[in-house]
């Protein structure tokens, strides 16, 4: 895909649409306001962030791209960043 | 018509648009104002956009309005528990969501991991603590069967029939520990068959294969079942192959988070679950009413004409079909099926009556509310005529403009949102928890047909100058009996639901009826009555004792369906007539106001009982047996057996 040729979105505004998708999921699951969430948002940073939300978390997000995340994955995901990216990767792949 | 309505979704609407709003609401913090509008959005939101994170969302907003508001919205509670061989925890709060939807507010309790058995059986574990309506048995094969489902080649012939019939053997120890413990309702997951065999197609060509064994494994839970009051099977081998049984399993999340069940599919467990949980809960409908353009058929008929409407067994019109085989199905199960809809009513009623392609027809129908009026005012009628609450209704309309009118005038109501594609219908109405019942009575299958036998009726009554002329023409026969283990139930459930001609309105449980009807002195009747348009079952019940020179009424109740036919004059009459042979000299009995027995006030009075004494709880009444002159009318037949 080119960047920013007009008709397409761009890569860099794709991953912002990513992004805020996963902020918005996140904030349902943990039940904080989606402004206070940000790419850096951790297990360290978000306080119920425990082994079972973190499930939640995944398949939500599994849910509402279509994907489905190998468990290798799973374990990468240490921050929200790293959430949008592998979906990123993951949709990117299917194309 | 409907067609031509573009989406009326307000732009405001939008999911995120919707969780906005919410938390607005919220942050006003007057909640106590805000809960029914707040309960509103939620479920809104819930159904535009049943997802994951929406369930945490509209859960965790749903219990801090109940928390803030002490319950304000005070809906109905329920407790279900999981006992579970795999992790449920995920589709907790999208069961909650889905219950939330349905007007229930369902506390979930889950079990440890395959601890099912020691909960079971343990009357002190923490799932009797719980005190739970329902238990949901979700046990996988894996963990049931784990040598028919691991090690299947390796078994002889004789040793898998004897691992399937331990199985089975377990299930039914199960099930009686439980029933010794809880008399709440046990929903048992039935065993999911292996995708692939271990022996390949081999495995099919014989019953005593791991397939055909876990088949017969699943037949036996259904007869277990069967024999207890209250255990059902969900058919959890039918619902992964519905949605495939590939797509249904994700083996990683399997493998590392021991949940089973793809994130696609969560959603599609937690619905099941919710057809037992509805009608365990109450919350059913009672009459589905229907839209005519565009829903019962394509096309819309005071334009297209009876030729250009669509409903046949060819495409397009298979799909009305489908759609009229779902509300026969329905039909069949007690549910009454009624029209509402904007149209002319000799347009639509020719289609009803003549279109060829129909399967509904006039007389499937239990009211018509064929007219221009305000659906919302139709639907209230609809309620009045049918003498049920406006909660006992669902709405099927494929105009969303019509259906969000309907949802904002009437909360209460069961609205079933239709797809777009008319293709689809008729699952929408096969998939709605709110039609689902557990079991059926006899009663129940016919209620279609004494529903329209009234209506004849009714007309039939205008066309007679006297009352009288109408009874004979009626020629209605009572067949009086009395009370037996054949009806029993029946006699019990109108003591308890009879409201209106009740004279006393004393409650009783099969039990009490049945140490009364031991002893001598009492006399428990029922009448069964029908007439020219049809049968009207076991409608009434008389109870009577007799003490020194004298019969005491204790219960008199009729059906509201036969009030006003006289059969009252009959039964009340055999209950003189049976006394004074007996010896007795006087017939008393009360009269003890209700809210709703107005229409028995005068009934003593009326049959020349004379008043001997009024206080504040009622009045009470005698006849003279004697000087009486009651007697069964002529018009109507009497069978005393």
């Amino acid at each position: 895909m080119r960047e920013g040729d007009g008709s397409k979105p761009g890569r860099k505004e794709l991953t912002a649409n990513i992004f805020e998708q996963v902020r918005s999921v996140a904030s349902d699951i943990f039940g904080i306001p989606a402004d206070k969430i940000t790419a850096e948002s951790s297990p360290e940073t978000i306080e119920n962030w425990d082994s079972m939300q973190h499930l939640n978390l995944v398949l939500a997000i599994e849910e509402k791209f279509g994907v489905q995340f190998e468990p290798e994955d799973i374990e990468q995901m240490r921050n929200l960043g790293a959430v949008a990216a592998l979906v990123e990767k993951l949709q990117s792949a299917a194309r | 018509m409907s067609d031509s309505i573009p989406n009326p979704t307000p732009a405001g609407h939008n999911p995120s648009d919707l969780r906005a709003e919410i938390d607005a609401l919220i942050a006003q913090g007057t909640l106590d104002i805000a809960a029914r509008r707040l309960a509103e959005l939620l479920a809104e939101l819930w159904r535009r956009d049943p997802a994951a994170g929406t369930a945490s969302f509209v859960t965790a907003r749903f219990d801090e309005l109940r928390e803030k508001t002490r319950d304000k919205l005070a809906l109905p509670k329920f407790k279900l528990a999981i006992l579970r061989s795999f992790t449920v925890e995920p589709i907790v709060p999208l069961l909650r969501a889905e219950a939330f939807a349905y007007g229930i507010d369902l506390e979930v309790h889950v079990g440890d991991f395959n601890t099912y058995v020691q909960d079971v059986l343990d009357g002190q574990s923490s799932l009797y603590r719980f005190a739970p309506n329902a238990v949901a048995l979700a046990v996988r094969t894996d963990q049931a069967a784990p040598e028919l489902w691991r090690d299947f080649a390796d078994l002889a012939p004789e040793a898998a029939q004897q691992a399937a019939e331990s199985v089975i053997h377990n299930y039914e120890q199960w099930i009686g520990a439980f029933r010794k413990q809880s008399q709440a309702a046990l929903i048992i997951h039935s065993l999911e068959h292996p995708s692939s065999p271990s022996l390949g197609i081999l495995d099919d060509q014989s019953d005593a294969g791991q397939s055909g064994l876990i088949r017969q494994i699943n037949r036996e839970l259904r007869r277990i079942a069967a024999g207890f009051h209250g255990v059902y099977s969900l058919d959890y081998d039918a619902l992964v192959a519905r949605h495939g049984r590939e797509h249904w399993h994700d083996e990683r999340k399997w493998l590392t988070a021991r949940l089973p069940i793809a994130a696609g599919y969560l959603l599609q467990m937690a619905r099941e679950w919710m057809r037992f949980i509805v009608p365990l809960s109450g919350r059913v409908a009672k009459v589905l009413v229907v839209d005519l353009d565009n829903t019962l058929w394509g096309g819309i008929i005071g334009e297209d004409g009876m030729a250009g409407i669509k409903v046949g067994p060819e495409y397009p019109g298979a799909a009305y079909q489908a759609l009229q085989r779902a509300l026969l199905d329905l039909s069949r199960k007690g549910i009454l099926l009624a029209v509402c809809s904007k149209n002319n009513l000799d347009d639509a009623m020719e289609a009803l009556e003549k279109h060829p392609g129909m399967l509904v027809r006039a007389k499937h129908f239990a009211a018509l509310r064929i007219n221009w009026s305000d659906k919302a005012q139709n639907l209230r009628e609809i309620a009045q005529e049918l003498n049920v609450g406006i909660d006992a209704l669902a709405f099927l309309d494929d105009n969303p403009f019509e259906r969000e009118q309907v949802r904002a005038a009437l909360p209460e109501i069961t609205v079933i949102d239709l797809p777009k594609n008319p293709l689809e219908y008729a699952s929408a109405v096969r998939d709605c928890a709110a039609f689902e019942r557990l079991t059926l009575s006899a009663e129940d299958q016919q209620r279609t047909e004494m529903y329209a036998a009234q209506k004849q009726r009714a007309g039939a009554e205008e066309s007679f100058q006297s009352k009288e002329d109408f009874f004979r023409f009626l020629e209605q026969e009572a067949e009086l009996e009395p009370v037996s283990d054949l009806t029993l139930a029946r006699v019990a459930q109108l003591t308890q639901k009879t409201n209106q001609f009740n004279l006393t309105t004393r409650r009783y449980t099969e039990g009490q009826i049945a140490e009364m009807a031991k002893q001598s002195e009492w006399h428990i009747f029922s009448i069964r009555v029908r007439d020219r348009f049809g049968d009207h079952g076991l409608v009434g019940v008389a109870i009577s004792h007799d003490e020194g020179d004298q019969c005491e009424v204790d219960t008199f109740l009729l059906s509201c369906r036969v009030i006003g036919r006289t059969v009252e004059t009959a039964l009340l009459a055999h209950l003189a007539e049976s006394a004074a042979q007996r010896g007795r000299k006087r017939l008393v009995g009360r009269f003890l106001p209700t809210k709703k027995n107005a229409p028995a006030r005068d009934f003593y009075p009326q049959h020349g009982f004379e008043r001997q004494e009024t206080n504040g709880a009622g009045s009470l009444w005698m006849l003279d047996l004697k000087s009486s002159t009651l007697r069964c009318p002529d018009w109507i037949k009497l069978k005393v057996k």
